[in-house]
């Protein structure tokens, strides 16, 4: 019985977790009903606040939790250079977090080309990360393709935000 | 580019001379120009008392089905000078010819309880002759679509001595909500856009559903793990499951096997995504491509010989054939611009793809050795083509662009003539042409 309440508070800590940055496919939310439901705030809560650096509101704001790609391209530029540097010290100080890379393309592409391309994208932040230091066990890498824009235009105002790579944090006390 | 475009505006040729000489009513598909067959299709017979409704719905549906294809056009009843009194009276062909119709199709429908009897004939109206036999078909009322399909498949078939794609579903994904967080469910309709039913709720994002050969089951990808993931769907009772491919961080763009026992993807691991094969039945792998660079989008030859696929290893998005086993693959994209998401054509002699060259997309056919590449659509974005189940039609993705903007699905002949919005309640992508329904 006890085990049990510990499981269940656990996955509810989790599922929190999961939302830490709520605004990685913009203002409207996405990722599946329910994210963010139950009243979870990016700027509250377990988040924190953007001047602590220990929070994960620290990491989405006053960090970066994301960096950006040039067409068809998944080379880090200098600027997302200095984010993952970051980034990787970040993860390194706060060993309870894992996070999932989430990579994007801009809708100028075909739908499987752009899921490759999003992976692409992912992946070379994450091996970036990993060069830095942070254990590869704590990172995951998915794609969303062009299916989640942050930006709705159909212009490179638009394209140039939604050619990115998020780093997603979730607290996990099952850390490596 | 658009005399290219131009050039291709191709399509049938009807043996008209041979009309004149009382020759048989015949319609050529080839790269001629075109005249449509002109047909009249006066209202069915109703033989039961109640069967009236639904005689004359069905008669609205063969001669949309005809006329959609843009190969018939019909005469319409206003101009007719006599009716057709009963199913077995003898064809006043002179008053078909006066009002120009070059085919006439006559039908009867007799109905008891919600069983439906459908029956037709139809004759060449400058020869006098009838072609083919008179056919029926038996139903329910609640499948009459599926009868006036059959009907108007026939008609087509003796026309054109080609196999029709009327009676035929197409699974795909209706998508509602805004562009960044637009919801995406799995549904199947007819065709025509008629008869839509939901496969699964828009809980997760739902990709490129693939139907069966038998159109009995569907692949797709799902994001329902967070990650994307092959699915499997049983159209019948909608139950799902994930398949277990090869491991991998990322499965997609699956394509079954012309025995619908296999299956060919893309996996996503580490750096690279490569072509695999998955046996369904025994859960064993094959990786079927070991390149650094993105391969998908893989689509078996009819004979299951070879796959064509896509391949950024060049430097940009091309086409490529390999052997079903693997090994070398040859590009057969030469064109300005990046080629993706190939499909081979039903008959085996052409493929379709997606083009992107100079900001417009385009869908297009081409040999499959690379040859006689044609272009048969323009848009801001336009994708994911597949064949109609008697390789003479393309349904395809068309997306509007800005941030109101939407996806549609249309069809196109392979001439590239008879652009059509498939008529649909919600927005629409990712169209997967089942089979001619037995």
């Amino acid at each position: 019985m006890k085990m049990m309440t510990k499981a269940t508070l656990l996955l509810l800590v989790l599922a929190t977790a999961a939302c830490t940055n709520p605004n990685r496919f913009g203002a409207g939310g996405a990722g599946g009903a329910g994210a963010g439901a139950g009243g979870f705030d990016a700027t509250t809560g377990m988040a924190g606040s953007a001047s602590d650096p220990r929070s994960p509101a620290f990491f989405n704001q006053t960090i970066g939790d994301r960096v950006l790609f040039a067409i068809d391209q998944s080379t880090i530029s200098p600027e997302g250079r200095t984010i993952l540097d970051g980034q990787a010290q970040w993860l390194l100080t706060n060993a309870d977090y894992r996070a999932v890379i989430e990579g994007h393309a801009d809708e100028q592409g075909t739908r499987e080309y752009n899921l490759a391309l999003g992976f692409r994208r992912a992946n070379a932040v994450r091996e970036y990360l990993v060069s830095r230091g942070v254990p590869s066990a704590r990172l995951e890498v998915t794609s969303y393709g062009k299916e989640r824009p942050i930006e709705v235009c159909s212009n490179e105002a638009c394209y140039s935000q939604n050619r990115r790579a998020v780093t997603v944090l979730s607290f996990s006390a099952m850390t490596s | 580019m658009m005399k290219r475009i131009l050039t291709l505006l191709i399509a049938l040729m009807f043996a008209g001379p041979a009309f004149a000489q009382g020759g048989p009513l015949r319609l050529t598909i080839t790269d001629g120009v075109i005249e449509p067959i002109t047909f009249a299709v006066p209202s069915f017979e109703a033989e039961t008392p109640q069967a009236g409704q639904l005689a004359s719905e069905l008669t609205r549906l063969v001669a949309q089905n005809l006329s959609g294809t843009g190969l018939f056009r019909e005469v319409p009843a206003s101009a007719f000078i006599s009716q057709v009194g009963s199913f077995a009276q003898p064809v006043a062909f002179a008053d078909w010819r006066a009002v120009n119709a070059q085919a006439l199709v006559i039908g009867a429908v007799s109905m008891t309880g919600d069983q439906v009897n459908v029956k037709f004939r139809l004759f060449d109206v400058f020869s006098g002759q009838e072609l083919g036999g008179g056919l029926q078909f038996a139903g329910t009322t609640a499948g009459w679509r599926r009868m006036g399909h059959k009907v108007s498949d026939a008609v087509y078939s003796r026309i054109t001595g080609e196999g029709g794609y009327f009676d035929s579903r197409v699974v795909f994904v209706a998508e509602s909500g805004p562009k960044d967080n637009r919801l995406k469910r799995l549904a199947v309709m007819d065709y025509d856009g008629a008869n839509v039913q939901f496969l699964t709720d828009s809980s997760s994002i739902v990709l490129a559903p693939r139907f069966s050969p038998r159109g009995d089951q569907v692949l797709y990808t799902s994001f329902e793990s967070g990650f994307p993931r092959i699915n499997l769907l049983d159209v019948a009772d909608v139950a799902r499951r994930q398949i277990a491919t090869a491991p991998g961080e990322m499965s997609f763009s699956p394509r079954f096997s012309r025995d619908g026992r296999q299956v060919i993807y893309s996996l996503s691991n580490g750096a690279t995504t490569d072509i695999y094969r998955t046996d369904l039945d025994t859960g064993q792998h094959v990786r079927l491509t070991a390149t650094p660079s993105i391969d998908t989008a893989p689509s078996l030859s009819p004979d299951g010989s070879q796959i064509v696929f896509e391949s950024d290893r060049s430097g940009s998005q091309q086409l490529y054939i390999m052997s079903s086993t693997g090994g070398d693959a040859r590009r057969i994209s030469f064109g300005e611009g990046r080629y993706s998401t190939p499909v081979w054509s039903p008959r085996g002699d052409l493929v379709a793809f997606t083009k992107q060259n100079a900001g417009r997309f385009h869908i297009g056919v081409m040999r499959t050795d690379g040859s006689e590449e044609r272009l048969l659509t323009s848009s801001f974005l336009d994708e994911a083509p597949t064949w109609s189940p008697n390789g003479r039609v393309i349904m395809f993705t068309r997306e509007t662009q800005g941030a109101d903007g939407a996806s549609a699905l249309y069809s196109v002949d392979i001439s590239g003539r008879n652009l059509r919005a498939v008529p649909i309640q919600s927005a629409a992508s990712d169209a997967s042409w089942g089979p001619l329904q037995p």
